[in-house]
C-alpha cells in the first residue's frame, strides 16, 4: 500500500489509528477521579504533541540519518510562525495560505542558512548553526522591530490587531479557521465518567502530522535516505564512490528546515502569536532532546520522544507541594515531609532539572533513546519465551 | 579620540570575561578532545560562589536591644553578623565589604572540585564517544547545574557589589589630557583577567606538567605512547580549566548582577570566540575574545545603534560567521584540528 | 598512450624534492605497479593522482582529461574507483546496502534527488549489487551488517564496492598493508581473479614485493621521487639499480 512494505504499511497505520484515536488514548482516567491529572487529553496538549512531534520527524532527517547536528532549527520553526501570522494580518485568518507561506519562507531560510554551514561539518557545523539561531533570535528580538520597519514586533510578539488590513477577511471569523470552521471548535463526547474531547485543530495538526511520517517514511526508505546513512557512517568513502555529499546533506538540511517551518505555521495556526523568544537556541536544544530521548534515526523515536517530553512537562509542572503531601500521606509525618522534600525540586517549577539528568541519563546509558531500550526489552522477553534470536522488529531504520 | 579610547576600555571587561570562559574551552578541547557545552556553567557557578560568600557573610545573630525601639515602639532587632562578633565591628565590616575578593579564595578549591568530579564522574567516560555525544551529555549536565542553582537562588539577578573602596570610577585620562571615566572594578577586573592569563601561559610553558599538556594537545596518541600517564594530566587540566571559568565569574559578579541563566548566554558567545580564534589555539582563544568584546563594545555606541539597530546584539555572530568562511580554521587556528 | 599518463611532475615540500620529473603511464588492460622504499614518494604521488595535491609543475591526465584539483567525487565519476590501505566501508549499514551505493552512484551521478522512490523499486541496482555479491561470494553475507565482518571480508566487501562501478581504473594504495600472511595471499588470489575475469586496469601503489611480484605486469621503481626502472616483473628482480636503492638507499 502507498508504494511501502508490509513491515512499514502496519507502523503507518499504527501511527495513524495513535494520532487519531489520542483524544481516547491520552484520556485514560475518569473526569472526577484523584488520576484525572494525568490526562493529557485536552485540546491544547494534545495539539503540542503532534507540533513538535512534526518538528522531531523533521529535525531526525537531518541529524538522525546524517549525523549533522544543528543547534538552529528553532530559527525555521520561528521564522514559519512569523511568516504564518503575517499572512493572517494581510490577508485573513484562514491557515491554510499562512501554513504554505510559513514552509517556504523556513524553506529559503533554511537553504541561505543551511549553504553556509553546510561549508562545515563536525564541531563547526553546530556552532555555525547556533550562532545563525542566535543571530536570528537578536534580529526578531530587537533588530527587525523599530519604529521604521516592524517586522517581528519585538518582546511582545506578533499578533493582529484589528486595525490590521486582512483584505481576504470579509465576513470571515475573527479567530483560525480553516475555510470557515474554526481551529477552537471542540466537540466533548461524555461516556459515563469520561469526557472525550475532539478539537478540529488538533484534527488539522494530527493530518499533517501523520503526512509528516508518511514522507519521512518514505524518505528513509529511499536512496537518498540509503546515502544520507552513508554520510553519517563514512562520508570519505562515499565521495570516493563518486557521490557529492553537500548537495544531499542541503537537502536534507532543507527538507529538515520545512518540517520545522511547518510545525512554526501550525503552531500560529492554534493560536495566532508569535514570538523570539521560539527561535532561542534552547527551543533548538529542545528538539535535540526530543530526537535523542526517542531515538535518533529511528522512525517512530522523534515522536515517542517529543510527546514524552511534552507529556511530561506538562503533569510534572502541575505537581506542587500540596499535590506530593497527599501522595506521602500514608507515611508517618517526618518521614513524609522528608520525601516531599527531596521530590519537591524535581516538580513543578523544577521540571527542567528532571528534563536535564533524564537527558544525561539517555545519552550515557541509552544513546538509542527510548526506541532502542524498547527493542532490548522486547527481544529480552522474547528470547525468554521463544528462545531463539528472535530479530527486534518495528522501527529497525531501513533495510 | 576619548570616545575611541573609552569604547576600547568598555570592551576589555567583557572581553576579558569571553577571553578567560574560551581560554578555558579551548584547554579542555584541546587536551581532552572534549567539546564542552556546561563551561558556561562553570562560569556561572563561579559568580554564585560569590554571591554565596556575600551571603554567609552577612549571617547574623538577631538580639533585642532594650534601649532601642522601632517606630511602633517595641523593641528593636539588631541583627549583627557573626564575623562583626568574632572579629570586632569594623574588622568584620570590612570583610564583608570584601566579599568578592575573599571568594577567589574559596572559589579556588570550590572549583577545582567540581572540576575534578565532572571529569571523573561523567567527562572521562565521553572520551571516545562521538563528539555529538559529548556536546549533548554536556548540554544535558548545563541544564542541570543552571537549574540546581535556580533552585537555590531564584531567578533574579542578585547584587554583588565590589569592596567600597574599588567601586568609584576614576579618570583614566587624566595623565594624557582626556577624560576618561572609567569604573575601578573594571580596571581590576581586566588586570585580574591578565594575571591569570599569563599565569596559565607560563605554567603551560615553563613547567614539565605543561610541556607534556602541550605535547598532548599537539599530539595526543604519540605522548601515550611515550608512557606518560596523560589520563591524570587531564583530569588536572580539566579542573584548572574550571577554575578559570569560575574564578571569571566570581570576579565579574559586581560588573553584572549574576542569574541562573548567565551559563547559557555566556556559553555561546565563547564558543563563537574559540571558533574565530581558531579551535585549539589558546593565544587565539585570548585574541578573539578581547577582540570580539571590544567589537562588540564599538557596536554598541549610540552611533552604531542608531544606523543599524540592534547592531551590538548580532556583530559577533556576524563576524564570526564571515570568519569562518573566509578562513575556515579560524584567526590562528592549527591545521588538522576537527577537521575530517 | 596509456590511460592514466603522468608527465614530468614535480612536487616540492619546503627543502624536501618529494617528486622529480615522474614520467609513467599505465596501459589499458595492465596491472602497474608502483613500488619504492619507505619515502619514496609513493603517497606524494597517489595524492597527486586523486587531486589532493597539485604538482608544483607537469600533468596527470585520465583518458586525456586532467584530473589535477578535482574532487574526490569527480574523480570517481571520470572512472577511477580507489582502495585504501585500512578498507573504508559503510561499518553501520549492511554488506548489500554497502554495494547499492556506488551501483547508485554510477547510475545517478553525484547528485540524485530520489527522495521518494523506494529502494526496494531500483530492480536495477538491485540486480547489479547481488551479482556483485555472487560473483565476490558474498551473498551468503549480505544482510550481515560491516562493522561486525573480518578484515579479510572488509576488503573483500570493498573490493566488491569499486567492482561494482565497472571503473576503468582501479588504483589500490597497499591493499595489504598490516595484514596478515594468510590475509595477504587470499587477496592477492582475489586481485588476479579479478583481473581474469574483468581485465581491469589496476594501478598498486605497494612496497611489499612479495605482492607486487606475484600480481604485476608492469612495474615502476620509485627512489627518492624519482623513477629509476621501469620493466617487467622478472626484469626487476635482478635489477641492480634496485637492489642498491632498496638495500643501500633506505633499510626496510
Amino acid at each position: 500500500m502507498l508504494k511501502l512494505d508490509k513491515k512499514d504499511t502496519t507502523l503507518f497505520l499504527v501511527v495513524i489509528a495513535m494520532t487519531l484515536l489520542a483524544p481516547f488514548i491520552m484520556n485514560p482516567f475518569p473526569t472526577d477521579s484523584g488520576l484525572a491529572q494525568f490526562n493529557a487529553g485536552y485540546p491544547d496538549l494534545m495539539q503540542r504533541f503532534a507540533i513538535f512531534g512534526i518538528f522531531a520527524i523533521g529535525f531526525n532527517i537531518l541529524f538522525g540519518l546524517t549525523g549533522y547536528l544543528s543547534f538552529g532549527h528553532a530559527a525555521f520553526l520561528g521564522v514559519g510562525s512569523y511568516a504564518a501570522v503575517w499572512m493572517f494580518k494581510l490577508l485573513s485568518f484562514n491557515i491554510l495560505p499562512a501554513i504554505f507561506l510559513a514552509v517556504l519562507v523556513a524553506a529559503i531560510f533554511s537553504l541561505a542558512i543551511g549553504f553556509v554551514c553546510l561549508r562545515r561539518s563536525g564541531i563547526y557545523f553546530s556552532i555555525l548553526t547556533l550562532a545563525f539561531a542566535q543571530m536570528s533570535f537578536a534580529m526578531a528580538y530587537s533588530v527587525l522591530s523599530n519604529p521604521s520597519f516592524n517586522l517581528t514586533n519585538g518582546e511582545t510578539g506578533l499578533q493582529v490587531y484589528a486595525d490590521d488590513p486582512q483584505i481576504l477577511k470579509g465576513s470571515g471569523p475573527d479567530a483560525t479557521h480553516l475555510f470557515g470552521l474554526e481551529m477552537r471548535n471542540t466537540f466533548t463526547l461524555d461516556v459515563g465518567a469520561w469526557a472525550f474531547q475532539f478539537n478540529l485543530g488538533f484534527y488539522i495538526c494530527a493530518m499533517f502530522l501523520i503526512l509528516a511520517f508518511y514522507i519521512s517514511l518514505r524518505i528513509f526508505r529511499s536512496p537518498f535516505g540509503l546515502i544520507l546513512r552513508a554520510i553519517k557512517t563514512n562520508q570519505t568513502r562515499l565521495n570516493f564512490t563518486g557521490t557529492n555529499s553537500r548537495p544531499y546533506t542541503l537537502a536534507a538540511f532543507v527538507i529538515s528546515g520545512m518540517y520545522a517551518g511547518l510545525a512554526g505555521g501550525l503552531m500560529a495556526a492554534m493560536d495566532p502569536l508569535a514570538g523570539a523568544e521560539r527561535m532561542q537556541w534552547t527551543a533548538s536544544g529542545e528538539v535535540v532532546l526530543m530526537t535523542i530521548l526517542g531515538g535518533a534515526g529511528t522512525l517512530l523515536g522523534p515522536i515517542l520522544g517529543a510527546g514524552f517530553i511534552k507529556y511530561f512537562e506538562n503533569i510534572f509542572s502541575k505537581i506542587n507541594d500540596s499535590v506530593l503531601q497527599s501522595w506521602f500521606s500514608f507515611m508517618p509525618d517526618g518521614l513524609s515531609d522528608f520525601f516531599v522534600s527531596i521530590v519537591h525540586p524535581f516538580v513543578g517549577k523544577g521540571w527542567h532539572l528532571t528534563l536535564g539528568l533524564l537527558f544525561m541519563l539517555v545519552v550515557t546509558f541509552l544513546p538509542g533513546g527510548l526506541v532502542e531500550g524498547g527493542q532490548k526489552i522486547w527481544s529480552r522477553l522474547r528470547n525468554k519465551d521463544k528462545d531463539g534470536g528472535a530479530k527486534s522488529t518495528a522501527t529497525t531504520p531501513a533495510e | 579620540m576619548d570616545a575611541f579610547i573609552l569604547q576600547i576600555l568598555n570592551g576589555l571587561d567583557k572581553g576579558s570575561a569571553y577571553a578567560l570562559i574560551a581560554l578555558g574551552l579551548t584547554l579542555i578541547f584541546g587536551t581532552l578532545g572534549v567539546v564542552n557545552f556546561a563551561h558556561g556553567a562553570l562560569f556561572m557557578i563561579g559568580a554564585f560562589v560569590a554571591v554565596t560568600m556575600q551571603k554567609v557573610l552577612n549571617l547574623s545573630t538577631e538580639l533585642v536591644d532594650p534601649t532601642k525601639k522601632d517606630f511602633l515602639g517595641n523593641p528593636l532587632m539588631v541583627k549583627t553578623p557573626y564575623v562583626e562578633n568574632w572579629f570586632g565591628e569594623s574588622a568584620g565590616q570590612f570583610i564583608i565589604n570584601w566579599s568578592v575578593p575573599l571568594s577567589i579564595l574559596a572559589a579556588i578549591p570550590i572549583m577545582l572540585a567540581i572540576g575534578f568530579i565532572m571529569e571523573r564522574g561523567l567527562i572521562r567516560h565521553f572520551y571516545k564517544r562521538p563528539h555529538a555525544d559529548q556536546i549533548l551529555v554536556t548540554f544535558g549536565l548545563a541544564i542541570v547545574l543552571q537549574e540546581i542553582v535556580k533552585a537555590f537562588f531564584g531567578a533574579n539577578p542578585i547584587q554583588t557589589p565590589a569592596p567600597d573602596a574599588l567601586n568609584g570610577v576614576v579618570n583614566m585620562g587624566a595623565w594624557l589630557n582626556m577624560s576618561l571615566s572609567y569604573p575601578l572594578w573594571r580596571i581590576v577586573y581586566f588586570c585580574f583577567a591578565a594575571i591569570i592569563i599569563f599565569g596559565v601561559f607560563a605554567f603551560l610553558q615553563f613547567t614539565t606538567f605543561g610541556m607534556v599538556v602541550r605535547a598532548g594537545m599537539a599530539d595526543r596518541e604519540t605522548v601515550g605512547l611515550l608512557g606518560i600517564n596523560i589520563d591524570k594530566r587531564f583530569t588536572i587540566m580539566f579542573a584548572i580549566a574550571a577554575s578559570v571559568a569560575g574564578l571569571a565569574g566570581v570576579m565579574y559578579a559586581p560588573i553584572n548582577p549574576p542569574n541562573y541563566h548567565w551559563g547559557m548566554d555566556f556559553l555561546v558567545l565563547s564558543f563563537v570566540v574559540v571558533v574565530v580564534g581558531g579551535m585549539g589555539s589558546l593565544p587565539g582563544a585570548v585574541l578573539a575574545g578581547f577582540l570580539l568584546g571590544i567589537l562588540e563594545s564599538f557596536a554598541s555606541t549610540t552611533w552604531a545603534t542608531t544606523t543599524i539597530p540592534g547592531i551590538n546584539q548580532i556583530i559577533i555572530y556576524l563576524v564570526a560567521i564571515i570568519i569562518l568562511l573566509t578562513r575556515p580554521r579560524g584567526l590562528m587556528g592549527r591545521k588538522g584540528v576537527m577537521e575530517e | 598512450m596509456g590511460i592514466l599518463e603522468i608527465k614530468d611532475v614535480n612536487k616540492r615540500f619546503g627543502g624536501l624534492q618529494a617528486l622529480s620529473n615522474v614520467n609513467l603511464s599505465v596501459k589499458e588492460g595492465t596491472i602497474h605497479a608502483i613500488i619504492g622504499p619507505n619515502g619514496a614518494g609513493k603517497s606524494t604521488l597517489l595524492n597527486c593522482l586523486i587531486g589532493k595535491l597539485i604538482p608544483d609543475t607537469g600533468t596527470v591526465t585520465f583518458e586525456g582529461q586532467s584530473v589535477l584539483g578535482r574532487k574526490p567525487h569527480e574523480i570517481n565519476q571520470m572512472g577511477i574507483s580507489r582502495v585504501f590501505q585500512t578498507p573504508e566501508i559503510f561499518t553501520d549499514l549492511t554488506v548489500f546496502e554497502n554495494v547499492m551505493i556506488p551501483c547508485l552512484a554510477k547510475r545517478d551521478g553525484a547528485f540524485q534527488l530520489n527522495a521518494f522512490k523506494p529502494v526496494l523499486g531500483e530492480t536495477d541496482i538491485i540486480e547489479k549489487a547481488e551479482q556483485m555479491l555472487i560473483d565476490l561470494k558474498m551473498i551468503d553475507k549480505r544482510h550481515e551488517i560491516a562493522s561486525s565482518m573480518s578484515r579479510g571480508d572488509k576488503r573483500r566487501l570493498e573490493m566488491a564496492m569499486c567492482l561494482a562501478q565497472d571503473p576503468k581504473l582501479l588504483l589500490l594504495d597497499e591493499p595489504t598493508a598490516g595484514m596478515a600472511r594468510a590475509d595477504t595471499n587470499n587477496t592477492i588470489e582475489l586481485l588476479k581473479e579479478i583481473q581474469e575475469k574483468r581485465g581491469l586496469t589496476m594501478a598498486i601503489i605497494e612496497h611489499d614485493m612479495h605482492v607486487v611480484f606475484s600480481l604485476a605486469e608492469r612495474i615502476t621503481v620509485l627512489a627518492q621521487g624519482t623513477p629509476i626502472v621501469e620493466d617487467a616483473p622478472e626484469n626487476i628482480k635482478g635489477n641492480k639499480k634496485v637492489q642498491e636503492a632498496y638495500l643501500g638507499g633506505a633499510h626496510e
